[in-house]
């Protein structure tokens, strides 16, 4: 019986002992000198591990009494968390160095945070959700003080810690709550409580206290505050790692926990949800107006892109369910490529990130000024890029699912975020004159620029098949 | 000729994709070779688009040429063209190549100006031949994305205010008629625009946050659609940023803007909201109606007291789409065929105009009207072909300004006397400002030190308004042309509203007894 534990829990542990391993070598090795190896090596074991969940595709397996579960929704996940941790791991090596701080630590706390991702879209039961989330979460408030000498990342890291603490706590909080009512921690004995005794106060108190925490994570307002400051004082191939993977493993633990546990009272947290996606679409919109921080900018458009995709997980349905996981993988490449960029925004050797800097960019840069437009068109939603379709499939399914105000403020949240959008293209393309930037050689940054820019260009002929696998994996979760 | 409407429609797109990724440079050869490249790919687009309409069949009131193919999502690829669509396929591969050699003296970025115009030619004849409604939206709202870098890029002091106006007022008005196709997408369970207007959304009245909606969910969605197609056509008082994206607009971009551009919220109306929901379109005619009069008058006497030439004709522009909307919803053939023909040859008329403001602005950089004046005496043919863009443009009888405008008339008369008495008193006044903008700029004596070395129009010029001379005048003697292609599709439209708003009708009377 263990044995087939741990045989479904194989690829957590496989990159868990990793982790452990290469601290090993770290620690008794040459130290900073190895960090570049195991930077490679970590991405190439997560590419691996990415390949592994999507072969074991589509059945599902329990392990540990239902504690963990893996699934063809888990297997979804875990793919788009892999691929995009290691893609943003090896595209942020050359600025780490460059910066002085590819510590051998750093790709070792990015896979125990990974592993803690894992575990959270695996998760079948409140106590290995929390385990997951705070794997993650420590290793995350680590590595956003990377750059310890510089006040803002130890700032950053700091703020991230304590609020991120508190979230903790609600989420505890909720979660002795819901034990106390149900009886059991598993998913499983939660849903078959509500089932039989129905939903009472205290299980909707420790719902809405468990939505508080994980709305934290994915950064949904009004649990955003964090977010900007966080992205702006971590160095950029952080941030770029906090703006990727780990939303999609919150926004697929939020998924878990709804449709899993409380799936038999849809009504008691769509309308929470649908808050949350709401006021994040506007309020993630409405403030990056005013930012001129390409970080912050990119922080604040996060938080929007989490409203949209919360619209999807506000519908309730498997249809929601799966616009979310489509909008997510789109969100996903979509900044891959964007901080692909903004990691090479230098001028006299230093990086900037102030998006005056862009000014005229395309006469320096046209190949990338145009992938980058691209890409801005493409966070604005505005068709026929990829971007459109993942906003289509969500605001389809609150439709569907009799929310049409929802999308109907969706839509209108969407106009005002085109604005900012469309001030990069116009600093790219039309603004005045200044000093240009650097003209970097970064053929890594450059490839996936340009690679997730014709993604979005050429997703509207294809969308390699990704709509089929997020439906499959809708239906394991929502049945 | 299986897929000749996706030839036509991605030819350009090919060329520009051609251009970008092979054209290196920007030297004089290479600047001469985009432009070269994107006049014969437009000039084979037209081409393709004759064989289309030489194998069209008026009769057939179908849609024709169709194709249909999978797509990502569980959407359809689907093409096809009807009596009603046709003619702006024609009139888009027609000003193209006149739009590209309107940019011939171009020298800023002129590579990156072709593939904008050759994607947004690829945009906007995907537009009138989409048969899917996620299609449709696609390439309506992508045509925003070259616009706004054509106006932006290339444009005049204030292109960045008139770019960004541009996009947000447009994108505001699509993103609700993007809702308005989920929910009918749920509602009828396809996107598929043929059997879309086979399919009748519901007209019963429900409460909405208190209020009482009258004619159901076809309201709101014609709310929705009518927010779209208003914005972009544009209709009194959404208009405004009209004139903006005209001025700041290169001449090239006016021209595209004002001919083909504005003729998609036209073929919205037509396409959408008259067939697809009836009941909510006889439901608001009378507000459409008024809302066009208002218009015609209102922008006309704006345009009156424009100091600027391209602000000038921007409004009368607006005044002119006022006599489509009116012909639109008068519902009826002679409001329709007027309608359409109001739009194809208000398509040729403007686009001649703004290319005779860029024939001046290239030599005066000015388009203020005070800076002209007795053009006459060193232009003689210039002077010639404004008179004639500007009788035209007044409705004079014998251009095809004239036949447009005396459809409309024909068609809302008998619908809404008043509606017609106002708009008519538009015509005098468009009468105003045209003769008023001619006898400023062109006639009088030659006093400004500064025009008395103007030349005349050069060969290039007058090998691009040729064309434009010729269908006006065509069309104004011999309007059949456009009617006989028109007539048997739009006579199928009328009866097709005027049976749905019977059976409507009925359906109401049987609830009451």
């Amino acid at each position: 019986m263990i044995g087939a534990d741990l045989y479904t829990a194989l690829p957590e542990i496989v990159l868990a002992l990793f982790a452990m391993a290469a601290l090993m070598v770290g620690v008794y090795g040459s130290k900073d000198k190895l960090a570049e190896p195991i930077l490679w090596a970590t991405a190439a074991m997560m590419v691996l591990l990415g390949l592994y969940a999507g072969s074991k595709g589509l059945d599902a397996q329990t392990a540990f009494n239902g504690m963990f579960i893996a699934d063809a929704f888990a297997n979804f996940s875990k793919m788009i968390i892999l691929f995009s941790a290691a893609v943003v791991m090896v595209m942020g090596q050359s600025y780490m160095s460059a910066a002085g701080l590819l510590r051998f630590e750093y790709p070792i706390l990015i896979a125990l945070s990974v592993v803690g991702m894992m575990l959270m879209v695996s998760s079948g039961d409140l106590i290995a959700l929390y385990l997951g989330l705070e794997l993650q979460s420590l290793a995350l408030y680590v590595v956003a003080t990377m750059n310890r000498d510089s006040l803002r990342s130890t700032e950053a890291g700091l703020k991230y810690f304590i609020l991120g603490a508190l979230a903790s706590g609600l989420l505890l909080y909720g979660a002795s709550l819901t034990y106390g009512y149900a009886g059991t921690t598993l998913f499983t004995g939660i849903i078959s409580t509500i089932s039989e005794d129905g939903m009472s106060i205290g299980l909707l108190m420790g719902l809405a206290f468990m939505l508080a925490g994980l709305a934290f994570k994915v950064s949904a307002v009004p649990f955003h505050m964090w977010t900007p400051d966080v992205y702006e004082g971590a160095p950029t191939p952080v941030t770029a790692f906090f703006a990727t993977a780990p939303k999609v493993a919150a926004m697929a633990l939020i998924a878990r926990l709804v449709h899993e546990a409380f799936g038999e009272v849809p009504g008691d947290w769509m309308q929470i949800i649908a808050f949350l996606a709401a006021a994040s679409m506007f309020v993630g919109a409405i403030a990056a107006i005013g930012q001129r921080n390409i970080k912050r900018l990119m922080a604040y458009s996060s938080i929007s892109h989490m409203g949209f995709a919360l619209v999807g997980l506000a519908a309730g349905t498997a249809q929601g369910v799966q616009a979310m996981l489509v909008y997510m993988a789109i969100y996903v490449t979509m900044n891959i490529g964007v901080f692909a960029f903004i990691l090479t925004m230098s001028r006299d050797g230093k990086p900037v990130t102030d998006i005056d800097s862009l000014r005229q960019y395309s006469k320096a840069e046209p190949l990338r000024a145009l992938a980058l437009l691209v890409l801005m068109f493409s966070l604005a939603g505005v068709p026929p890029l990829v971007g459109f379709f993942g906003k289509f499939y969500v605001l389809w399914a609150a439709v569907e699912a009799g929310m049409t105000w929802l999308a109907v403020a969706g839509v209108v949240a969407s106009v005002i975020g085109a604005f900012y959008y469309l001030r990069i293209v116009y600093y790219l393309y039309f603004g005045e004159e200044i000093e240009p930037m650097d003209t970097v050689r970064a053929p890594v940054q450059a490839t996936l620029l340009v690679a997730s820019a014709a993604i979005m260009v050429l997703g509207v002929i294809n969308l390699f098949g990704v709509e089929g696998l997020a439906a499959l994996a809708a239906e394991a979760l929502v049945k | 000729m299986l897929n000749l409407l996706s030839i036509i429609t991605f030819t350009p797109a090919i060329a520009a994709t051609i251009l970008a990724i092979f054209l290196r440079g920007d030297d004089e050869a290479a600047q001469s070779n985009a432009k070269w490249v994107a006049l014969v790919a437009t000039l084979a687009t037209f081409a393709a688009s004759l064989i289309l309409l030489v194998g069209f069949d008026p009769q057939d009131t179908d849609f024709q040429f169709v194709e249909e193919h999978d797509w990502i999502m569980g959407f359809t690829y689907k093409m096809g063209v009807d009596g009603i669509s046709i003619l702006f396929v024609m009139l888009t591969t027609f000003l193209m190549p006149i739009t590209i050699g309107a940019c011939w003296n171009v020298t800023h970025r002129v590579k990156d100006y072709m593939i904008a115009f050759l994607l947004l030619e690829t945009l906007m004849i995907g537009v009138f031949t989409a048969l899917d409604l996620v299609l449709f939206y696609l390439f309506f709202e992508a045509g925003l994305i070259p616009m706004f870098l054509i106006i932006g890029i290339w444009g005049g002091k204030d292109r960045i205010y008139a770019a960004f106006k541009f996009f947000l007022y447009t994108f505001l008005g699509s993103v609700l008629m993007l809702v308005a196709m989920i929910a009918m997408y749920v509602d009828a369970g396809t996107t598929d625009i043929p059997t879309l207007l086979q399919h009748q959304f519901s007209t019963e009245a429900f409460s909405l946050a208190g209020w009482q909606i009258i004619g159901g969910m076809q309201t709101l969605l014609w709310l929705a659609f009518f927010a779209s197609f208003a914005v972009k056509m544009p209709m009194w008082p959404v208009h405004t940023w009209l004139p903006d994206a005209h001025v700041q607009a290169p001449t090239a971009g006016s021209v595209i803007l004002a001919a083909v551009l504005l003729k998609m919220g036209g073929y919205g109306f037509l396409r959408f909201s008259l067939p697809m929901f009836p009941v909510a379109s006889d439901i608001f005619a009378p507000l459409v109606l008024w809302l066009s009069a208002i218009a015609i008058v209102y922008t006309s006497l704006v345009a009156l007291m424009q100091e600027d030439m391209k602000k000038l004709i921007a409004y009368s522009s607006v005044a002119h789409m006022g006599f489509v909307t009116m012909g639109i919803f008068a519902a009826n053939q002679q409001g329709l065929d007027g309608a359409i023909f109001q739009m194809i040859s208000h398509g040729f008329i403007s686009g001649a105009l703004f290319l005779a403001v860029g024939v001046i602005y290239d030599r005066m950089h000015t388009r203020e009207i005070v800076a002209y004046g007795g053009l006459i005496n060193r232009m003689p043919v210039y002077a010639a072909v404004f008179l004639l863009f500007t009788m035209a443009n007044v409705g004079l009888p014998g251009t095809s300004g004239f036949v447009g405008e005396f459809l409309t008339f024909m068609g809302v008369f008998q619908v809404n006397t008043w509606v017609a008495f106002f708009a008519a008193t538009g015509v005098i006044l468009s009468a105003g400002y045209a003769l008023w903008l001619f006898r400023r700029v062109v006639m009088g004596e030659l006093i400004k030190e500064s025009l008395k070395g103007i030349k005349d129009m050069d060969r290039r010029e007058k090998l691009l308004i040729a064309p434009l001379v010729a269908m006006t005048l065509i069309l104004g003697v011999y309007p059949a042309l456009v009617t006989d292609i028109i007539g048997p599709s739009v006579t199928a439209l009328v009866d097709g509203h005027t049976l749905a708003l019977q059976a409507h009708e009925a359906a109401s009377q049987l609830v009451q007894n």
